[in-house]
C-alpha cells in the first residue's frame, strides 16, 4: 500500500511555493481577488481549508500559532485546527493574542490590537463581496476590473428604504486601499474598524472557492456608508458577565428557558487577561476554564 | 453552565473513539476485508476511484471502510491523500479503440463491426430480491468462448468516415494539459477543463442534470452511440529512455452519446458529440457525464443557454461533492458570532415595527 508521509505543515514546498506567490501577489494590489490552485486538505471545504492552506505556506518553525473560531480558543473547530498544525509542524501554540505570531481566525478579529510582524490569517467561505447581487464569476470579476460598485450602493440604499437603516450586521463590505471593494469575511461589523490601518498582515485563505486575498500593514479600510448613513458599530448593551468590558463583543447565552439571559466576551483570551487582571463582572464568581473532565 | 457550550479537547477525542468502535459494529460479527469490499462492492470502488481521481483499488477499499460505507465521504478521503502525491508527468493518451473489451454496446446500429457484447450488466435483470444470495450461495462459473480477435472499432469513428459525425478534436501535443486541481478554474472554461470536472463530478448530480437534459431543459436528442468497458494499457513517456514505458492496465468505462445538429451558415448538418469516461464500471456516471457535456457545448455550438445544464460555470461550480458537502456541512459548526449581529439587528427592525405600528396613519384612517 502507498502509505502517506507528510512534509512539515502538511503541504509539499511546491504547493506552499505556489500559495506565496499567490499571498505576494495579494498583498501587492490589496483587496484583490488572487485565483490560486486550492488542493484537498484533510478538513472539509468550508471548515477553514483557505486559512489553513495560508497558514500551512508561512509558518516557520518558530513561528507561535494561536488559532480562534467565534473568538474563541476552545471551541471546536479552532481546536481541531490547532492539533493538525501541532502534529504537521510542531509548532508551539498559544491562546494569547500578544505572543502568537500567527492568529488563524474564524468570524473575529481579536479585541486586543495586533502589533507588527503579526500575521492574521481569515478563513473566508464566500471571497466575493458581490456574490449575492451577481452570482456569475464572469460578471464580477469585470466589475472589480472596472470598480463598478453601483450595485452593492443600491443594495445599502434599499436597505435604508425599506428599514431605515443598512441592514447588514456580518461580514458588512468594505473598501481597501481606495480601490476594491472586499468581503472581510463574516466577522461582524464590530470587528470591521479594527482592519482599518492595521499593523499587523491580514490574509485572507478560501479555499473552495480557490482565493486568497491581503490587507498590507497600515492600508486603509473604510467600511462602505453613505454621509447622511454613516457607518455604526453594534454591541449589545451590556457588560461582560465574567470581566465587566464595556467595550468588547459579547456573545449572548441562554441561561434557562425563561428568557435567562448572559452576556460575555466572545474573545476568551480578551476576557480572561482581564480577569487575571482583577477586572469583575457580575457572574465572575465562575471564571472560564475548560470543564475538568474524569 | 456557560463552559458546557464550549467543545473540549477530550470532547472531540471520545467522539472520535466512539466513531471507531460504532465503525466496527457488533464485534461478534466478523470484521470487512479491504479485499472483500474490493471484490464484492466493487461498483462502489469504482464510483471512489473515480470521483477521487485516482486510481488504486486498494485505497479506494480502504476509504469505503474507514467512511463505513459513506462514499462521498470516502472520496474526500482519496481526494486529500491524492492532493499529497508528487506528479511525475502525464500519461500518453490512452487509446479506448485498443480496448481489451468486456463489454460494448451500442443503440444506434443493430450490429456492428465486432458485435454487441453484453458482459457484465444490470441491465435486464428482473430486479427482485434474490433470497439465495442472503444465505451465500457460489455462482456458477460463467461461459467463456475465445477472444474474438475482429477488430472493434469505435462506432463513432464509423460515423466519422463518412462525416455524419463533427470530426473529434486532436489533441495539441504541445498544447499544455489543463488540470483544475493545479491551477485555479476560470470562466470560460475550455472542454479539456469540462472534461476534468465532470470526470470528477458527483455521479448524482450529473444523472439529475443530464436527466432534466432529456426533459426538455436544454434539449438535446442523444443517442447511445457506444458505451464500452474493459482494459486499457497506460504508458508513460519516458524522457530518460525516450521511448513510452507501459505501466500497466486499467479499467475503463468510456460512453460517446451522438447529439442532433442542425448546422449552421458555414456547417452541413451533422451529429455531435458528448464523451463520458470513467474508471472501473461506471455506466451511470458515464452516460451521465456525456449528456452533460454535450449540453455544456451549447456556447462553442452556437445553441441559446437557457438551462441549468447548459450553463457551465453553473454546472462546474456546483458538481463537486467533496466541495459542496464540506461547505452544506459546515453549517454544523458554531455560527453564533453571525448569528448574534442577526438576532440584534431582527430585534431592532422588530422593535421598529411595533413603534411603527403604534403611530401607524392606516390605523387612524380606518378608525
Amino acid at each position: 500500500m502507498n502509505a502517506p508521509a507528510y512534509n512539515f505543515a502538511y503541504l509539499d514546498e511546491q504547493t506552499k511555493r505556489m500559495i506565496r506567490r499567490a499571498i505576494l501577489k495579494a498583498i501587492a494590489i490589496p483587496g484583490y481577488q488572487v485565483p490560486f490552485a486550492s488542493r484537498e486538505m484533510p478538513m472539509p471545504y468550508g471548515w477553514g481549508t483557505g486559512g489553513v492552506q495560508v497558514t500551512a505556506a508561512i509558518l516557520g518553525r518558530d513561528d507561535v500559532l494561536k488559532v480562534i473560531d467565534q473568538g474563541s480558543d476552545d471551541t471546536t473547530n479552532a481546536i481541531s485546527i490547532r492539533k493538525f498544525f501541532a502534529k504537521t509542524a510542531g509548532v508551539e501554540t498559544t491562546t494569547s493574542t500578544a505572543d502568537a505570531t500567527v492568529i488563524q481566525t474564524r468570524h473575529r478579529i481579536p479585541e486586543a490590537s495586533l502589533h507588527a510582524g503579526q500575521v492574521l490569517v481569515y478563513q473566508v467561505p464566500i471571497p466575493e463581496p458581490l456574490r449575492f447581487l451577481e452570482p456569475r464569476e464572469t460578471e464580477t470579476r469585470r466589475m472589480h476590473a472596472l470598480g463598478e460598485y453601483g450595485l452593492m450602493h443600491v443594495k445599502l440604499y434599499e436597505d435604508i428604504a425599506r428599514f431605515g437603516h443598512i441592514a447588514t450586521s456580518y461580514a458588512y463590505p468594505v473598501k481597501v486601499n481606495a480601490r476594491y471593494v472586499m468581503d472581510p469575511s463574516p466577522t461582524p461589523k464590530f470587528d470591521n474598524p479594527k482592519m482599518d490601518n492595521c499593523a499587523a498582515l491580514q490574509l485572507f485563505g478560501a479555499g473552495r472557492e480557490k482565493r486568497i486575498y491581503a490587507i498590507p500593514p497600515h492600508t486603509s479600510v473604510v467600511s462602505l456608508d453613505f454621509e447622511d448613513h454613516p457607518f455604526s458599530r453594534y454591541r449589545h448593551d451590556a457588560p461582560c458577565a465574567l470581566c465587566g468590558a464595556n467595550d468588547s463583543y459579547l456573545d449572548e447565552i441562554v441561561t434557562d428557558d425563561k428568557g435567562g439571559r448572559m452576556f460575555v466576551c466572545s474573545d476568551t483570551d480578551f476576557c480572561e487577561t482581564r480577569q487575571a487582571q482583577g477586572h469583575r463582572g457580575s457572574e465572575s464568581a465562575a471564571p472560564h476554564k475548560e470543564r475538568a473532565h474524569g | 453552565m456557560y463552559v458546557a457550550v464550549k467543545g473540549g479537547e477530550r470532547a472531540i477525542e471520545n467522539a472520535h473513539r466512539l466513531l471507531a468502535h460504532e465503525r466496527r459494529g457488533d464485534r461478534d460479527v466478523p470484521e470487512l476485508s479491504l479485499a472483500q469490499i474490493s471484490e464484492q462492492l466493487s461498483l462502489g470502488v469504482d464510483r471512489v476511484m473515480t470521483e477521487g481521481s485516482l486510481y488504486d483499488r486498494e485505497l479506494a477499499a480502504l476509504a469505503i471502510k474507514q467512511a463505513r460505507g459513506d462514499l462521498i465521504e470516502a472520496i474526500f478521503l482519496v481526494r486529500a491523500f491524492r492532493a499529497t502525491l508528487p506528479r511525475f508527468g502525464a500519461t500518453e493518451p490512452v487509446d479506448t479503440g485498443k480496448m481489451a473489451v468486456r463489454r460494448r454496446i451500442s443503440s444506434t446500429f443493430k450490429d456492428i463491426p465486432g458485435g454487441q457484447i453484453l458482459g457484465p450488466t444490470f441491465d435486464y435483470t428482473h430486479r427482485l430480491l434474490d433470497p439465495q444470495l442472503a444465505e451465500g450461495s457460489t455462482p456458477e462459473p460463467p461461459a467463456t468462448s475465445d477472444a474474438s480477435s475482429a477488430a472493434m472499432p469505435r462506432v463513432t469513428d464509423i460515423l466519422g468516415r463518412d462525416g455524419l459525425i463533427e470530426s473529434s478534436p486532436s489533441a495539441d501535443d504541445n498544447a499544455p494539459i489543463g488540470d483544475l486541481t493545479r491551477e485555479p478554474l476560470s470562466f470560460p472554461a475550455d472542454r479539456d477543463l469540462r472534461l476534468q470536472n465532470l470526470a470528477r463530478a458527483d455521479e448524482g448530480f450529473l444523472l439529475a442534470l443530464g436527466y432534466s437534459s432529456q426533459r426538455g431543459y436544454g434539449r438535446n436528442h442523444p443517442f447511445a452511440g457506444e458505451i464500452r468497458l474493459g482494459e486499457v494499457e497506460v504508458e508513460f513517456m519516458a524522457e530518460d529512455v525516450g521511448f513510452a514505458v507501459p505501466l500497466g492496465p486499467i479499467t475503463l468505462t468510456e460512453c460517446q452519446m451522438v447529439t442532433q445538429f442542425k448546422g449552421s451558415a458555414t456547417q452541413a448538418p451533422c451529429f455531435t458529440r458528448g464523451y463520458g469516461l470513467g474508471f472501473g464500471q461506471s455506466e451511470r456516471k458515464t452516460m451521465s457525464m456525456a449528456l452533460v457535456d454535450r449540453t455544456l457545448r451549447a456556447r462553442e455550438l452556437g445553441e441559446e443557454v437557457m438551462a441549468p445544464a447548459q450553463d457551465e460555470e453553473f454546472v462546474m461550480s456546483h458538481s463537486d461533492n467533496v466541495q459542496a458537502t464540506g461547505f452544506v456541512e459546515h453549517l454544523k459548526l458554531p455560527h453564533y458570532v453571525d448569528f448574534q449581529s442577526e438576532l440584534g439587528l431582527l430585534r431592532k427592525l422588530r422593535k421598529e415595527f411595533a413603534e411603527a405600528a403604534e403611530t401607524s396613519p392606516l390605523q387612524e384612517a380606518a378608525e
